[in-house]
């Protein structure tokens, strides 16, 4: 029977040039609900659903500094210590140089603290995806990090389960985003996650989590009964479209 | 750590009851730096002196560094200690230039200097300077700031402010002149202020040098001017009668 | 004397001494329901005035400030600190940590220094789980006591006794002890204070930034006090 020789380790390539355990760890994170981040020229949203109404208290999004928030997919217990990781480089930043992390300082130093999972013996890499959103003197950012240990920046992007989807409409979209006010912004994006959805399930007050930040805006969490203004908005949409 | 263990260390002075010997007193040092905020910016001056002592040993040191873009350090205390600082500048600009071009501003560069002059006085081995930081910060809507750090850690800001025996005979000239019209001082007025005060301090201070170099920051950057001479007139000292003349 | 006590004595006797006085005074009143927190804003090191608007009043959470005086560099890294153990508190327990929990915790960060000491002589306020006014007081290595008022700093000999009499109702003969001062009397208390302070010691003057909290939170106002 074909047993595979080469998935034991992060540390051990198979033929092929690939590394398993790292793969593994990316299926982690598609196992995981998704969440959707986009950004304007101004602003940058993530929304994101919980995946069990039992468990709504889990978090999906959560706060790292005043400027900067994270959403998760993936196994919630790293993403806990990824989070406090990045709280702790955001916190040292801030007493050393006065001043809030730059997102792809913050990015940067976290793909680096993954990335050595990957390569010393016995390690494990990060169980689950982030989608990042942050300011800084260069304006809004949105980042994916990856259990790999890299960290992309995008004008959009979707991970988790059934992500494709919510791609796919962002890819059809994204070219909008740009001028996008901050209200308009959060409608694509509940529109993109809406999409991800098993056929079942829909988006409301008590499941969904926004957040955004601004140039001029702190970072703001918007979950529970506040939600529900925002669902309005795409709820609406689709009647038009009826 | 037995007190033949330390001996044996390279680099480091190690008395013969095997303590540490720190920085008591300084050696080679340059007297004030003074600076106050005008109308477009901030403007600072010093002269080039390095004193050894009461000997007037180097006179061409340049006191005003510029860091990054918009900002400038003034130092007063030991040479030595300024260049340590100008070194870790050095790399600190590059490295973070280098990395994502998100450069530092004024009040960051003044947060990572008091931070390394806070952290080596708790180790009881100072860096024997007082610092003046003055900068404009583009992404804070032009800000104006000026900022002061010493070999305690102590910091504070102000519209004026003066280092060494600058702060004795030129910060209540500043005080009257530059501070209540810090707003609204054009720069030939802060400068002709710089120049009178500096002319002072040349009279009174015995460990000043009338070659002189000013700066000023504003939102477009950073000038140094090349050192050059104040003139005087020591007409008046035929007058003076006493002291042994 | 033993040869190791001499030689410890000569090593320091060349020592740098890493402290420096900065002079200022700083104040608190607790009410029934709110707390007075005033200090100076000069900054003085010897007979010169650095500046005269630093400020020492810190403020940790939302009910709670901290004053300071003394070495000025340890009193803004000690509020520092502070306001950092403050923050992880907040994301590791989401909850904002009350007055008594950072009064503690400020004793154990000052103990932790017992042999090189932050040179500052702290005062906590604000209000605490219930909503009443409280007043931490410490010494430099982190001895506590919760008081009902306070003043330290380099006037501090010139209104505690004046606080002891007018707030603690001190030397004062038919005098209802159960008395309270409502929260515009301690405010005038805190600015008279300042005003005679400023008259005999010259450490203390320049601005004064006066504190309400109360349950409508905080609020800040700044007088001028004398510039000589």
């Amino acid at each position: 029977m074909f047993r595979n020789q080469y998935d034991n380790d992060a540390s051990t390539w198979s033929p092929q040039g690939r590394i398993f355990q790292i793969e593994y760890a990316i299926e982690a994170v598609k196992q995981g609900s998704a969440v959707v981040g986009l950004k304007s020229n101004t602003h940058a949203v993530l929304v994101a659903r919980s995946p069990n109404e039992l468990a709504s208290y889990q978090k999906k999004i959560v706060k790292i500094d005043k400027h900067m928030g994270v959403a998760i997919a993936g196994l919630t217990s790293d993403a806990r210590v990824l989070g406090n990781y990045l709280r702790s480089e955001a916190m040292r930043f801030r007493m050393v140089y006065d001043l809030q992390i730059p997102v792809g300082r913050a990015m940067e130093a976290l793909g680096s603290k993954a990335q050595t999972n990957t390569q010393v013996y016995g390690g494990r890499p990060y169980g689950v995806g982030l989608l990042v959103i942050g300011k800084d003197s260069k304006g809004p950012h949105l980042f994916e990090f990856s259990p790999s240990g890299m960290t992309s920046e995008y004008f959009a992007f979707s991970i988790g389960s059934r992500s494709q989807t919510a791609r796919t409409y962002l890819e059809r979209n994204y070219a909008q985003f740009e001028n996008m006010d901050l209200k308009t912004l959060i409608k694509e994006g509940l529109t993109a996650l809406k999409d991800t959805l098993p056929q079942d399930k829909q988006l409301d007050a008590e499941n969904t989590s926004i957040a955004f930040v601004g140039v001029d805006q702190d970072l703001t969490i918007v979950d529970g009964p506040e939600v529900a203004a925002y669902l309005e908005t795409i709820d609406s949409t689709e009647m038009e479209l009826e | 750590m037995s007190s033949s263990l330390l001996l044996s260390k390279k680099n480091s002075d190690v008395t013969e009851n095997g303590t540490y010997k720190h920085t008591t007193s300084p050696i080679v040092t340059g007297t004030s730096v003074l600076a106050l905020k005008y109308k477009d910016g901030v403007m600072m001056a010093s002269d080039c002196l390095a004193s050894y002592g009461s000997l007037a040993r180097f006179r061409n040191v340049r006191r005003l560094q510029p860091i990054g873009t918009h900002t400038i350090l003034g130092a007063s205390g030991e040479i030595s200690d300024f260049q340590f600082i100008q070194n870790q500048f050095e790399g600190l600009m590059l490295k973070e230039h280098v990395e994502d071009g998100q450069k530092l501003e004024t009040s960051s560069i003044y947060r990572y200097l008091s931070n390394v002059m806070y952290g080596r006085r708790s180790k009881v081995d100072p860096l024997w300077n007082k610092y003046i930081v003055a900068g404009v910060e583009p992404s804070k809507n032009n800000n104006i700031f000026l900022g002061f750090v010493d070999l305690y850690g102590t910091t504070y800001q102000s519209s004026v402010m003066a280092t060494g025996f600058g702060a004795h005979i030129a910060l209540p000239i500043m005080r009257k002149y530059a501070e209540p019209r810090a707003d609204s001082l054009t720069e030939e007025e802060a400068s002709k202020i710089l120049d009178d005060c500096m002319r002072v301090l040349y009279y009174r201070d015995a460990r000043s040098f009338n070659k002189i170099q000013k700066a000023k920051v504003t939102a477009q950057g950073v000038e140094i001017s090349e050192p050059y001479s104040l003139s005087t007139n020591w007409d008046f000292a035929e007058s003076i009668i006493g002291y042994g003349s | 004397m033993s040869t190791e006590i001499q030689n410890a004595a000569k090593s320091h006797a060349g020592r740098w001494e890493p402290y420096v006085d900065n002079g200022g005074t700083s104040l608190a009143i607790a009410g029934p329901d709110f707390c007075i927190i005033a200090s100076d804003t000069r900054q003085s090191e010897g007979y010169s005035i650095n500046t005269r608007y630093d400020s020492k009043v810190h403020q940790i959470t939302d009910k709670v400030l901290f004053a300071t005086s003394g070495y000025s560099a340890d009193g803004k890294k000690l509020a520092e600190n502070i306001k950092i153990q403050a923050e992880k508190y907040l994301d590791k327990n989401d909850k904002i940590i009350q007055a008594p929990s950072i009064a503690q915790m400020t004793s154990i960060i000052m103990y932790q220094k017992r042999f090189f000491p932050y040179y500052v002589f702290p005062i906590l306020a604000g209000l605490d789980g219930e909503g009443k006014g409280c007043v931490f007081s410490y010494d430099p290595v982190g001895n506590m006591e919760r008081v009902g008022f306070q003043v330290y700093g380099s006037a501090s000999a010139l209104i505690q006794p004046f606080l002891d009499n007018q707030v603690g109702l001190k030397h004062q003969e038919n005098v209802d002890k159960n008395r309270t001062l409502s929260k515009q009397e301690a405010f005038d208390l805190a600015i008279d204070s300042f005003t005679s302070a400023t008259e005999r010691d010259i450490y203390t003057g320049d601005y004064l930034e006066i504190y309400t909290v109360d349950s409508t939170g905080i609020h800040k106002e700044v007088r001028t006090l004398k510039f000589d």
